[in-house]
């Protein structure tokens, strides 16, 4: 019955996947640029009420709770990294995943604690997104999610799949044992309201930077969001080359 | 009236063209010594914030194509727009370009800067790669320097790449939503960076 279940989830993965496969782009179109933008507004204001007071809260803790936090919510995503290795083909990325995390869940205490990266293991963060970008499957159009921010076709598709492949969701959302222990799906999302805050915290001073200095708030996140996916997805810094016509 | 006396003392010292301006032609040497400049004079206490900004204007003017910056962020619309319509753009973009740089200057806190390594593009062009590392407990931040090595006598900074995301395409990119959903009106973008000017 489980397995049934998955194959359908895997079906329609494909499917979704056939259907949104576009010709190559360089810059993502719009969805829907009028109603996302009304959402990016609507998300503005539950910044200002919710996440940038927690932000800033988080940001007057004790450095070491800050830190030991970021390293815990770190090497929890680092589960998701591991599969994503695997269907990247990325072996050299996957002793990194897999011996940072064995590392900082044991000698670190749960992950507190960051012994793996003075060790050399250096854990690249990957999704489905990113291995589908990876299989030369293109963005599709960009359009906001509420709540959840920036997003394409492509990593839509990527974030539902995260809860199929990340093995912590396995463990708390559906419930399933690992190693003894399972937790439930309040954890999940704990972990992950708490990553979506210490990300906040730590480019508080850029938000406000760029909120100050944008004329167009809505297209400089676009920007950003598009050029970092694509940054991750190629485990480099894309190098724009436009500039060469410029001295022509 | 101390105001204006303090603004005059910084333009003369300014005008006499101190030889705190020039910098070495190697790009790597050119980006360390125009940065820790700017750190000296943006942690010193005895500068007021105008003062800091009057000096962060100049070694812009001087060392950042804004001109080139100006024509790339305009993307396809410089091959048609008339050339009067690209001077006032240029003329306007300066002065945004100038306020947004020493509004995001006025945020700073001491920081140490370390160059990293250099990339020779081409003739044209080197990446000179830097990180800053803040002295609280910010994560350190990896920066990019496009330099514009042309003249190899005085090169010319085009594009900050900060965290591998490029300020230039991100400026862009901004614009060129700007210019689309107003018909490619390159007055109205003028008038859009006039208004943040004058804000």
């Amino acid at each position: 019955m489980q397995a049934m279940k998955s194959l359908k989830h895997l079906t329609i993965l494909i499917a979704l996947i056939v259907v949104f496969k576009t010709p190559n782009v360089k810059s993502a179109s719009e969805c829907f640029e009028g109603a996302s933008r009304a959402i990016f507004k609507f998300n503005m204001v539950v910044d200002d009420i919710i996440l940038e007071p927690l932000a800033k809260g988080y940001n007057k803790l004790p450095s070491p709770i800050k830190i030991g936090t970021s390293n815990f919510t770190s090497n929890v995503s680092t589960l998701l990294s591991i599969p994503n290795n695997i269907l990247q083909g990325n072996f050299e990325q996957l002793g990194h995943s897999i011996g940072s995390f064995a590392i900082n869940s044991t000698v670190g205490i749960l992950g507190f604690l960051n012994p793996a990266e003075k060790m050399g293991f250096k854990s690249n963060k990957e999704d489905v997104g990113q291995t589908l970008g990876s299989y030369g499957i293109e963005t599709g159009c960009y359009y906001v999610l509420p709540i959840l921010g920036p997003t394409t076709v492509r990593d839509t598709v990527g974030l539902i799949a995260d809860t199929f492949v990340d093995p912590f969701a396995h463990v708390t959302i559906r419930e399933h044992e690992l190693l003894s222990s399972s937790g439930n799906a309040l954890d999940y999302y704990a972990v992950k309201g708490t990553t979506a805050i210490d990300f906040r915290a730590d480019n508080d001073k850029n938000f406000e930077s760029l909120e100050k200095n944008s004329i167009d708030l809505y297209s400089a996140l676009k920007s950003i969001y598009l050029q970092d996916r694509e940054n991750k997805i190629k485990n480099s810094i894309i190098d724009e080359d436009e500039w060469g016509s410029l001295d022509n | 009236m101390k105001k204006l006396v303090i603004y005059l003392f910084t333009i003369i010292f300014l005008l006499k063209g101190s030889p705190i301006f020039s910098y070495s032609s190697n790009p790597k040497d050119f980006i360390n010594e125009l940065v820790n400049e700017a750190i000296s004079y943006l942690s010193d206490k005895n500068l007021s914030k105008d003062q800091k900004a009057l000096l962060i204007e100049k070694i812009a003017i001087d060392n950042v194509d804004i001109n080139a910056l100006g024509l790339y962020t305009l993307g396809e619309l410089r091959k048609s727009a008339s050339q009067s319509d690209i001077k006032n753009y240029q003329e306007t973009f300066e002065k945004y370009f100038l306020k947004s740089l020493t509004s995001r200057l006025t945020e700073y806190s001491s920081s140490k800067f370390e160059i990293l390594g250099e990339n020779k593009k081409s003739s044209n062009y080197t990446i000179v790669n830097s990180k800053v590392i803040p002295e609280d407990d910010s994560p350190e931040i990896k920066i990019d320097w496009r330099v514009f090595t042309q003249n190899p006598d005085k090169p010319l900074i085009r594009d900050l790449i900060v965290e591998g995301l490029s300020l230039a395409r991100t400026q862009k990119e901004e614009f060129a939503s700007i210019l689309s959903s107003n018909n490619n009106d390159i007055n109205i973008l003028i008038s859009k960076l006039n208004e943040f000017v004058n804000n």
